[in-house]
C-alpha cells in the first residue's frame, strides 16, 4: 500500500485541531473545487483534498491514520501489526489497496461495504473526464480511448483499484464545452446500488484556421485591396472541403460573409454556419509598376476615408 | 473492444424529475427547493409530471457537489449556482466575441 500524507495535502500540522483542519479544508476547497476553480489540475487536487479531509475530520479515522505512522508520500508501507483488527474489523491483504478507498470504507470501526448491518445500497461513484478532440474529429464524430482507475469491492467488501479501459463514441455534433454521459461507466454500485456514470466534457483543440463559437466557425479571409473594391470569387477552406465564396464589390474590412450550414453539425439536425471575416491586406513588397499604378490611383481617386474626422473638427 | 455510446446532455433531451434526482444525487425535496429558488426550471412548471432539459443535469450535479463540499444550506447553494451560471454565460460570451475578432483566439 502506498502512503499518502493527508496532513501535507491539507497543509496542517499533525497536531492540528479539528477547527484548524476544517478551516484549512474550506480555504483549499474554494481554491480547488472543480465547479469554482480555474486551476489546471483542480479536479485531481480537489479529490486529494476531499480524501484527506474525509479521513482527518473523523476522529476515529484520524486515529487509525495516525497509527500508520509517518512515511514519505508514495512510499510502500505496511500498517503496524494488529492495525486492521483494531480498525478494519478483519484481516486482509494490503497489496494494491488504495489508502483512500480503505478509509472511505471504514465507518464506526466496521467495514461498511460487506460487514455487519451495512447492506444499504451504495451507488457507484460518478467520474468526469475531459476529452480533447480536434475540430475535424468533432465534425465527423470520433472515438476516444478512456482509462479510469476505479475501486471495485470483493465479496467481503474490500476495495481493490482496477484500471478500466474502453472506447467511447462521440457522435458528430459535439462542440467545445459539450457534455456527454456514459451511463453505468463510473464506479460499480454496491449492495444493489446503481453503477455510477462517466461524464465527458468535450474540449476542442485550437485550430490553425477556424475559431469556434457554439456550432458556428469563424475564419479570417484576407483580401487584396483591389479584390475588396472590385469584388471577386475565392476558394475558402471548410471542414468538408473547399467551397467557392462570392465577394461582392465594395467589401470592407471586418465584414462577415456567411456560408450557411458550413459550420459544425448540430446534434439532431442542421449545422452551424461558417463566417468569413474580411481582412484587407496590403503587399509588403511592391514592384516599380505596382507603385506607379497606386500613385495613379491616389491621384485619380476622390475617396476620403477620414471625411468624418474633418466634419467632427469643423463642429 | 466494445464501443460505448455516449448520451447527449443538451436542451433537446429531456429528463424526468425522478431521473434528474437519481443522476444528480439530489433528493426530490432539494430539487424542488432549487426550482422554488429559481435555480432550475422545469420545461413546463404547470405539468403534472415535471421534466427538465438534460443540460440541467450539469447544474443539478454542481448544486449537489457544492452543497456537500462546502456544507451549504439551500439558500447558499442557490446563490452559488446562480453566480456560477452567470460566470459560465459570461465566459461563453467572451469566447464568442474572441471567435469573432479578426486574428483572435486561434492558438
Amino acid at each position: 500500500m502506498k502512503y499518502k500524507d493527508y496532513y501535507g495535502v491539507m497543509g496542517v500540522d499533525r497536531k492540528a485541531s479539528a477547527e484548524e483542519i476544517k478551516n484549512a479544508y474550506r480555504k483549499l476547497a474554494r481554491k480547488y473545487h472543480p465547479d469554482v476553480s480555474k486551476e489546471r489540475d483542480a479536479e485531481e487536487k480537489f479529490k486529494e483534498l476531499g480524501e484527506a479531509y474525509e479521513t482527518l475530520r473523523d476522529p476515529e479515522k484520524r486515529a487509525a491514520y495516525d497509527q500508520l505512522g509517518s512515511h514519505r508520500p508514495g512510499q510502500e508501507f505496511r500498517p503496524p501489526p494488529g492495525w486492521e483488527q483494531q480498525f478494519g474489523g478483519g484481516s486482509f491483504s494490503f497489496d494494491d489497496i488504495d489508502l483512500g478507498d480503505l478509509f472511505a470504507g471504514l465507518a464506526g470501526g466496521m467495514h461498511r461495504a460487506g460487514r455487519g448491518g451495512g447492506k444499504v445500497p451504495v451507488p457507484g461513484e460518478d467520474y468526469e473526464v475531459t476529452a480533447h478532440i480536434s475540430l475535424e474529429e468533432a465534425y465527423r464524430g470520433t472515438e476516444v480511448d478512456l482509462e479510469l482507475s476505479v475501486p471495485e469491492y470483493d465479496e467481503s467488501g474490500f476495495p481493490r483499484r482496477v484500471r478500466r479501459a474502453f472506447k467511447a463514441r462521440i457522435p458528430k455534433g459535439a462542440t467545445d464545452g459539450q457534455r456527454l454521459r456514459l451511463p453505468g461507466k463510473g464506479g460499480k454500485g454496491r449492495n444493489g446500488g446503481r453503477d455510477g456514470d462517466l461524464y465527458l466534457n468535450i474540449a476542442l483543440h485550437p485550430h490553425r484556421l477556424f475559431r469556434v463559437s457554439s456550432h458556428d466557425l469563424f475564419l479570417d479571409l484576407p483580401l487584396a485591396p483591389w479584390e475588396a473594391v472590385l469584388g471577386t470569387s475565392v476558394l475558402v477552406p471548410t471542414l468538408g472541403g473547399s467551397v467557392r465564396l462570392k465577394v461582392p464589390p465594395g467589401t470592407h474590412a471586418g465584414r462577415q460573409l456567411r456560408l450557411a450550414g458550413r459550420g459544425l453539425p448540430k446534434p439532431h439536425a442542421g449545422a452551424g454556419d461558417l463566417l468569413a471575416i474580411v481582412q484587407i491586406v496590403v503587399p509588403t513588397v511592391t514592384s516599380e509598376r505596382e507603385r506607379a499604378l497606386f500613385k495613379e490611383l491616389a491621384e485619380a481617386s476622390t475617396f476620403n476615408p477620414r471625411g468624418h474626422f474633418e466634419q467632427e473638427a469643423a463642429k | 473492444m466494445k464501443i460505448e455510446q455516449a448520451m447527449w446532455l443538451h436542451e433537446q433531451h429531456e429528463l424526468l424529475l425522478e431521473e434528474l434526482c437519481e443522476l444528480s444525487g439530489l433528493s426530490e425535496t432539494e430539487l424542488r427547493e432549487l426550482v422554488d429558488y429559481g435555480v432550475l426550471a422545469p420545461i413546463d412548471s404547470d405539468a403534472q409530471h415535471w421534466t427538465f432539459s438534460a443540460d440541467r443535469l450539469i447544474v443539478a450535479r454542481s448544486a449537489r457537489r457544492l452543497r456537500k463540499d462546502f456544507d451549504l444550506d439551500p439558500h447558499g447553494v442557490a446563490l452559488a449556482v446562480t453566480l456560477l451560471e452567470r460566470v459560465h454565460n459570461l465566459e461563453a460570451e467572451l469566447r464568442d466575441l474572441r471567435a469573432k475578432l479578426p486574428g483572435g483566439g486561434a492558438g
